[in-house]
């Protein structure tokens, strides 16, 4: 079994800065880690592998720098990773990003293909359901199990207030949620070993993609304004019993005229 | 010149970061309080790798270099010290030298098991009457045949009996002083070895120290490390490279204590407003964390001299000195800063300092490290 796991190297903060002119994200100055859904991405194809054998290859698209993120998922066992990396692919939106990701994915070849539900940075939680779309495979969101029962895939699906077990064929794509595993430490020696490991750099010309699909030129997405949202005072507690913690609410509702 | 550590060390640190806040910390006031070994730590260090850092793969070890083990000491004595030391005895003092002295049966037959933890390692040079004047050797090592006959009693050993596989020094001609002293591999289980009394420590209370006990104890002549004769020499090279290893445990401790000295000067208020406001808590933190940084280069140089195979040990005893002198006036001065809680046992820094003062005497007390440091100035 081939799985391919896409992950995103972010900034470690929930305080992201963003250049006001141009609406993207300043990396300079803050330190980067694999986006936790992604990483518990990776977990789980490591725990495919350790349980059924599989064939793991961690994939990014970034700057140059996004190279760490995956010499770190080498050394935590991942078997070959490859980096998708090009000025021209600079200022992508989901729409740009998923295109990308797809013809990589076409070229990689693939049985399952996992992603992160979001990016902490971004938060659309976009990109793996569009990859799905772009490569006509099946796909299921917000998965916190994966079992591989004969040639398919039983999974638990994530909802508010419930979950789906479904059963899916493969090739497909799963967006799995942080909370389905603790990802494994790295090992001192994969450490050494993931940076004698070669990582081959994609550009535009190693991959079968419409140029004017790629990039900021081929992000529908305009940032039209970003902003660090205030901070809001620090509200009312009351420690009443919930029939009066309701009317409460559907008082203050009404003050505010929002009911 | 360089100052940054490789992006592979960057990464290590990352690792061992995680591992030392998810796995060590939790567990460090429990083993100091009730001077327990933490022996479920010690396997999961091994199933990441963290015990045979250094060697060679083919050995069993994990491909990496002396800096790469030397971070992991740092880290992991930063929020425990007996940990750290466990650590470092166990791979600077008993699997280096077979590594570095060893024939090649010696090291096929003892590096796999140790580099992969599943043998735990020490180093039995300290006698009652034979510490810092280690040539004053008493135990005794009589050759018969195809084995030696070894008797007498060491003290003071780290990871004492759950340890597997000791290098102890011992006579083989009492009559050459230093040059009649030879180095042995003892495996635990070996007729007539067995663990003497526990030592009740000031610090690095969960590590074991205890005596070892050799009655007509019959070990291998193929266990002898090195030649017959060249113990002291091998003991006083492991040595250098053991110094660096502590050095890192100093270092480790002293980091602790400013991390906790910072956490806690912002959060605790006096006279209304955080300690961390004060101008003579922000002199303090600035005096330790330069001291600190300076003992880092120097420990970090002497790591870095012993990758590139260089002599390095002057320089290994001056961060040995400066590192473990550094641990203890951050520690004291930790503790100073958080006041009367700094006192109680509800806060890791009064932990640290006593674990910090053990640096200042194991493997050379800070007066052998200056001797050795004015020995090369005069020479």
């Amino acid at each position: 079994m081939n799985i391919v796991v896409c992950i995103k190297q972010v900034p470690d903060t929930t305080e992201v800065r963003i250049d006001p002119a141009t609406g993207t994200l300043i990396r300079e100055g803050v330190p980067s880690i694999i986006n936790p859904d992604d990483k518990a991405g990776l977990e789980a194809a490591l725990a495919l592998k350790g349980a059924v054998g599989a064939t793991v290859t961690a994939l990014s698209m970034g700057p140059p720098q996004a190279e760490i993120a995956l010499r770190e998922a080498l050394a935590m066992g991942a078997d070959h990773a490859v980096l998708i990396s090009d000025k021209r692919f600079g200022g992508a939106d989901t729409w740009a990003t998923s295109i990308t990701l797809a013809s990589a994915l076409r070229r990689l070849g693939f049985d399952l293909i996992l992603c992160g539900r979001q990016a902490i940075d971004g938060d659309t939680a976009q990109v793996g359901p569009q990859i799905a779309e772009h490569l006509g495979i099946p796909q299921v969101s917000y998965v916190s199990e994966i079992q591989k029962v004969g040639d398919r895939l039983q999974v638990k699906r994530m909802f508010e207030n419930g979950y789906q077990r479904l059963s899916v064929p493969m090739p497909c794509l799963l967006t799995v949620l942080k909370e389905m595993n603790a990802p494994r430490y790295m090992n001192v020696g994969g450490v050494f070993d993931a940076f004698r490991a070669e990582i081959p750099v994609w550009t535009v010309d190693d991959l079968d993609v419409d140029r004017a699909q790629i990039g900021l030129k081929g992000s529908p997405t305009r940032v039209k304004k970003s902003y660090t949202k205030g901070t809001k005072s620090a509200g009312k507690v009351y420690e009443v019993e919930p029939q009066e913690g309701a009317r409460i609410i559907v008082e203050h509702l009404r003050e505010k005229f929002i009911i | 010149m360089d100052f940054q550590v490789r992006r592979e060390h960057r990464l290590l640190i990352q690792m061992y970061r995680a591992f030392a806040q998810n796995e060590v910390r939790p567990l460090a006031k429990e083993v100091d309080e009730q001077e327990r070994f933490p022996l479920e730590t010690v396997r999961k260090m091994a199933r990441f790798g963290f015990m045979g850092i250094p060697f060679p793969k083919e050995y069993g070890g994990q491909g990496g270099d002396n800096l790469a083990y030397i971070l992991a000491v740092e880290e992991i004595s930063k929020v425990c010290g007996t940990t750290g030391v466990i650590l470092s005895a166990h791979t600077s003092l008993c699997a280096a030298p077979i590594f570095e002295f060893g024939s090649e049966a010696q090291k096929q037959a003892y590096l796999p098991a140790l580099a992969k933890g599943e043998k735990l390692g020490a180093f039995a040079l300290t006698e009652p009457n034979a510490g810092t004047d280690a040539a004053g050797q008493q135990c005794t090592a009589e050759l018969q045949g195809d084995h030696y006959l070894l008797n007498g009693t060491k003290i003071f050993i780290t990871n004492a009996q759950f340890a597997d596989i000791y290098l102890v020094f011992a006579m083989t001609d009492k009559a050459k002083g230093t040059r009649g002293i030879s180095a042995f591999i003892v495996e635990k289980g070996m007729a007539g070895f067995r663990i003497g009394k526990k030592e009740e420590k000031m610090g690095i209370r969960g590590s074991a120290t205890c005596e070892l006990i050799f009655e007509n104890v019959n070990v291998p002549v193929a266990n002898l490390l090195g030649r017959e004769g060249g113990g002291f020499g091998l003991a006083m090279k492991t040595l250098d490279g053991g110094r660096i290893g502590i050095a890192a445990q100093a270092l480790g401790l002293a980091q602790g204590a400013i991390d906790e000295t910072l956490a806690y000067s912002k959060e605790r208020k006096q006279f209304g407003k955080s300690i961390a406001s004060f101008q003579n808590s922000q002199f303090q933190l600035a005096d330790m964390q330069t001291r600190t940084d300076a003992a880092r280069l120097l420990v970090y140089r002497a790591a870095a001299l012993k990758d590139a195979k260089q002599p390095y040990s002057v320089e290994a005893a001056m961060a040995k000195l400066f590192a473990s002198e550094t641990a203890m006036d951050v520690t004291t001065k930790a503790v100073q800063l958080h006041g009367g809680y700094g006192y109680t046992r509800e806060y890791p820094v009064e932990r640290m300092m006593r674990d910090a003062k053990i640096t200042e005497i194991y493997e050379g007390t800070s007066e052998v490290q200056r001797m050795v440091i004015s020995a090369h100035l005069l020479r």
